[in-house]
């Protein structure tokens, strides 16, 4: 079993914002919505000012609290550990989007729960999701943790990474280089 | 320092700025399940005590209500989905993790019982009333002999609706201010609280009447030692916690909160009835008004107040 995961460049990303159009595109994400975002963070005091950079979307947490309180088991998780929602079993109750810490889902215009999908179905044609494809930085990583040898196993041990809120308990799996 | 800023500009309809998945209808929905929980669960209690003579509002007419009560929270709640047309997918599965799952399969039982448990007071709270269906008449009247199966019945399901009413909020890690095992006891005593108040609003006979006066007010004063200890649990855990308590302890709920819920629906009818107690003669229906409407407000402040306290994202407010 594949367990993917995405690494996240925050020295290279410069918050150009082509994965967050790239992923428009892609899955015809509805008009005034996102499923990929950038946040810029700033730290410290002039004139030591440190700032990061990032491309932030569902998490794919392996310990989901939006798979765990969703009634019917449209949200699920799927090959690779990839979370997704089934439309057709989606009954609209919202008990994932108020479960999900990082606020990364929303209810599409159609009535059904929408959110990132690392583009499963690119994934199983072998390629990368379509916002790691687009990056002009190639700040990207996606790849299979199981296997050691990927390059994501491999960055993850070589570079320092973190991930957001890993205290909210969900086991994410977008780690972000620093 | 530290500042952040979304600068794809993200804006999600409903998540952002503030998350407001949900509305009117979940809070209208935990209040009904509340009252209807207390209602059943006085009926069956006192059914069971054997007073079903001395307190026949909260045994026998109370229970006619409780299926409309219901009725109208479970309509609250269809209204709250987005994709109503999948609504029969709750019932295809259940799913323990998920409160939703669970509540609404408690609601499955719990209506068709109290339909029928008022079903078996019928000839007595309209005594002129004649089942002309003999099939119907004689299936009443096998019912009746179960009375004291179905109020064993009554009590369980009564005390999971109540806590379930809580549960589904406090399920929930990513709304620190919902994040509290307080919510399901809370949400349990207040929901009995309101079932009494209706009891007290509705019923003539002063013994009757004396009795839920007295219930209410043990019931409130457990409310506010609650709300006491949620608050203190709130400021003894994690930052995103002390801010969550915050909220109503000078933020925007403060007023609202500590006005209409703490101080008119627990406070002002705790007195009210101690003074009744004591001899001063007070319409009971104002603290009883007063504790329904407290218990609604509550439901609303709470259901609002967790979608506002949130882990990311908190610059966006
Ligand atoms: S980030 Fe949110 S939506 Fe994505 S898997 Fe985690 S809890 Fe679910
Ligand atoms: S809104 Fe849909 S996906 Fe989310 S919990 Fe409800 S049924 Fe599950």
């Amino acid at each position: 079993m594949a367990r993917y995961a995405m690494a996240i460049d925050t020295k290279r990303c410069v918050g150009c914002s082509d994965c967050v159009a790239a992923c428009q595109t892609e899955n015809n994400v509805p008009i005034g919505f996102c499923r990929d975002w950038i946040v810029e963070e700033m730290h410290g005091q002039y004139p030591t000012l440190d700032l990061e950079i990032r491309s932030e979307r569902c998490n794919h947490c392996a310990d989901s609290p939006c798979v765990r309180s969703c009634p019917t088991g449209a949200s699920h998780y799927a090959d690779g550990g990839i979370v997704l929602v089934t439309p057709e079993e989606c009954i609209g109750c919202k008990a994932c989007i108020v479960s999900c810490p990082y606020d990364a889902r929303y209810v599409h215009p159609e009535g059904y729960v929408d959110k990132c999908t690392f583009c499963i179905h690119r994934v199983k044609e072998g390629k990368d999701p379509a916002c790691v494809s687009v990056c002009p930085t190639h700040a990207f990583i996606f790849g299979d943790l199981e296997d050691t040898n990927s390059e994501i196993s491999k960055v993850l041990r070589t570079r320092k990474n973190k991930t957001l809120i890993p205290e909210a308990g969900t086991e994410p799996h977008i780690f972000y280089l620093i | 320092m530290q500042e952040l800023t979304i600068t794809s500009g993200r804006m999600n309809p409903g998540i952002d700025p503030v998350l407001h998945a949900w509305g009117w209808e979940i809070p209208v929905y935990l209040f009904l399940g509340g009252l209807a929980a207390g209602l059943l669960f006085f009926s069956a209690y006192f059914y069971l005590k054997g007073k079903e003579n001395t307190f026949v509002t909260a045994v026998k007419t109370a229970p006619m209500f409780v299926p409309v009560i219901l009725g109208i929270g479970l309509g609250a709640l269809f209204l709250d989905l987005s994709h109503k047309l999948y609504f029969w997918r709750l019932y295809t599965t259940i799913r323990l993790e998920s409160p939703m799952s669970w509540g609404a399969w408690t609601l499955m039982f719990i209506f068709p019982l109290s339909v029928l448990w008022s079903a078996t007071f019928l000839k007595d709270v309209f005594p002129s009333w004649e089942c002309k269906i003999p099939f119907v008449a004689r299936f009443i009247e096998w019912l009746k002999k179960k009375r004291t199966w179905m109020a064993y019945g009554l009590i369980l399901f009564s005390a999971v609706l109540g806590m379930y009413t809580g549960i589904l909020l406090s399920a929930f890690n990513a709304r620190p201010f919902w994040n509290t095992s307080i919510l399901g006891p809370l949400f349990l005593i207040s929901g009995f609280s309101t079932g009494a108040a209706f009891i007290l609003l509705m019923s003539k006979d002063e013994e009757e009447r004396k009795m839920f006066s007295r219930i209410d007010m043990v019931l409130i004063v457990i409310e506010l030692f609650l709300i006491v200890h949620l608050f203190m649990g709130f400021l003894a855990s994690t930052q995103v916690h002390v801010e969550a308590a915050q909220l109503f302890l000078g933020g925007p709920y403060t007023a609202v909160f500590w006005t209409f819920v703490a101080g008119l629906g627990l406070v002002v009818p705790l007195l009210a009835e101690f003074m009744e107690f004591r001899g001063v003669h007070i319409p009971v229906k104002i603290p009883a008004l007063l504790v329904l409407l407290g218990g609604l407000i509550l439901r609303f402040i709470v259901v609002d107040a967790g979608q506002s306290s949130r882990w990311l994202y908190k610059f966006m407010q």
